[in-house]
């Protein structure tokens, strides 16, 4: 054997990447395709350079750096976080009267005529009607449903009460029947075939099972309801959002910086609390 | 013959506030208690929203959505602000995974020390807990009316997102593979270019891709506060009472939503085959 053909240990490595070609061609088509992106977002980073907005950022954060903590400002600030606390539990309480009988609608194992094989024509369309409508509220999102309502009952707390109820009637509808779904169907459908009740199966069948769980959501959902009831605040509908919108208007950095900082902690407190009560439930 | 006292003798019953059912009982009071009180204290219209005027204005107010506005010039503004919506979200999330994914480096413990990684998840956690509406409304004073605010809001949100879920799956990496390379007397810097980050590239580029779904939700309202897109037309629209533009808006803003819904749904599905 040719002791030339070996490869030998000695040899000196490739200095380049030998994949360069591939790698530079792909760099520069993404290039390519971010060229239109950045087009339409109107994305000029350098005017945010420029004398007049340097001008008026730095006013803004010079104020924004010492937090607002005049007594007469707290006291805005902590009956408008219990505001946002009220809205977001009143459309919570809203959505699950809302999304209780429309899952219990759509539940599937609650089907008395689908227990000798096929569902039967009228209950297969009441039960993809309830499913149709859990799929509309949750498709409009709730700022929609928030800047909507205000235009109908005007600025204010019942806007934002009724954007939450709405929109998370429907997914707490939609994720409850699929909890209820995915529970052991043998002791519901033992009930409903010795001649019990819909709601009896519901609440000795599925119910036990499911309540943990059932409750460990709605839960989490009340602290996604907090955080989306600061955010509603901005087109109108009361509490905290609403101040720290007129604040920003304002240009009032330290009143801003105050209720940001509430935010976080209020955030952060019904983190925690929604996961010391789930972990109470396991 | 002498029974076993051992056998009848019973447990004594634990304290009633103690037990977790009593506990339950209490929680399960004091949330009464919130919703009580939450609606006690707003001052709620109820009754201005189903008395009957209101009943009707509420259905003049719903029939004058119909018919949605389709002249031609108008439509096209609409798919315009469409496709701004969507460049916003697909810029905000390409900025953000870059920007993540320089952050999770010395966020990540297997790659930094604490003098590092402590101040940037701190960092991270801020960029996290304000909302996209919240970032936007606070661009607009530097950035003014537009989507770049829009823009630059989704990409600070996501940054902490991502930052946070990249670091995690940084330190979830293999060690095996950096190893190999290191004891073969490779730097740092190719130790995390050949094997660290192609071991994670999938992962990471999976939570972009999530991200990015959501952000394309997040971009059509965004603009309500003024940062471009959908929702700048429609709270525009809405704002003029100009009902029919304001629906063919609402439309097209579901129908991105569903499309959406629709296309990560089919892609999950094809994925998991």
């Amino acid at each position: 054997m040719d002791p030339g053909t070996l490869i030998s240990p000695l040899r000196p490595v490739a200095e380049r990447d030998p994949a360069w070609r591939g790698r530079a061609a792909w760099l520069g088509a993404s290039m390519l395709l971010l060229w239109p992106l950045l087009v339409l977002t109107e994305f000029r980073p350098w005017q945010l350079l420029e004398a007049r907005s340097l001008r008026v950022t730095a006013h803004f954060l010079g104020g924004f750096v010492v937090p607002e903590l005049s007594a007469d400002f707290l006291a805005i600030v902590v009956r408008e976080t219990w505001r946002t606390v009220a809205i977001a539990t009143a459309g919570v309480s809203l959505a699950l009267v809302l999304a209780a009988p429309l899952a219990l609608t759509a539940t599937a194992a609650l089907s008395i005529s689908s227990l000798a094989g096929r569902m039967a024509a009228l209950p297969l369309v009441v039960r993809q009607a309830a499913r149709a409508g859990m799929v509309a509220l949750r498709t409009v999102p709730e700022l929609v449903w928030a800047l909507v309502f205000v235009r109908v009952v005007g600025l204010g707390p019942t806007s934002g009460v009724l954007a939450i109820g709405l929109t998370y009637g429907g997914m707490l509808g939609k994720v409850f029947a699929e909890i209820l779904e995915s529970s052991d169907a043998q002791p519901t459908r033992m009930l409903l075939a010795n001649g019990g009740g819909r709601l009896q199966a519901f609440f000795y069948g599925l119910l036990p099972q499911a309540a943990p769980e059932l409750t460990s959501y709605a839960i989490y959902r009340w602290e996604c309801a907090i955080r989306s009831s600061v955010v509603l605040g901005f087109v109108g509908a009361g509490g905290l959002g609403q101040q720290m919108d007129s604040a920003l208007k304002m240009l009032a950095g330290g009143e801003v910086c105050t209720m940001l900082l509430v935010f976080i902690g209020l955030v952060a407190l019904a983190d925690g609390l929604s996961a010391w009560l789930r972990r109470l439930l396991r | 013959m002498n029974p076993d006292p051992q056998v009848h003798r019973m447990e004594p019953l634990p304290s009633p506030l103690i037990a977790l059912r009593a506990r339950a009982g209490w929680v399960l009071l004091a949330l009464t208690a919130l919703v009580v009180a939450s609606f006690w204290s707003l001052d709620l219209q109820w009754g201005a929203l189903w008395s009957r005027e209101s009943v009707a204005a509420m259905a003049r107010f719903a029939a004058e959505f119909v018919p949605p506005e389709t002249s031609g010039p108008f439509v096209w503004k609409v798919a315009r602000a469409t496709a701004e919506t969507g460049a916003m979200s697909a810029l905000g999330t390409l900025l953000a995974a870059a920007f993540g994914l320089l952050l999770a480096l010395p966020a990540a413990r297997t790659q930094s020390r604490a003098l590092w990684r402590i101040p940037t998840r701190m960092l991270l956690n801020a960029l996290r807990a304000v909302p996209e509406l919240v970032w936007a409304s606070m661009l607009l004073i530097a950035a003014g009316l537009g989507p770049m605010a829009g823009t630059l809001a989704l990409a600070l949100h996501t940054t902490g997102v991502l930052g946070r879920l990249f670091a995690e799956a940084i330190e979830n990496a293999p060690p095996g593979p950096a190893f190999a390379l290191r004891a073969q007397g490779a730097r740092p810097a190719q130790v995390l270019l050949y094997a660290t980050l192609p071991q994670v590239v999938p992962q990471l580029l999976s939570y972009a891709l999530y991200r990015w779904e959501n952000n394309i939700r997040a971009a059509s309202i965004l603009g309500v506060v003024g940062a471009g897109g959908l929702g700048q037309m429609l709270s525009y629209h809405l704002g003029l009472f100009q009902m029919t533009r304001t629906a063919t808006v609402l439309l097209a803003m579901l129908a991105l939503v569903l499309a959406v819904d629709a296309t990560s749904y089919l892609a999950r599905r094809a994925m998991t085959r």
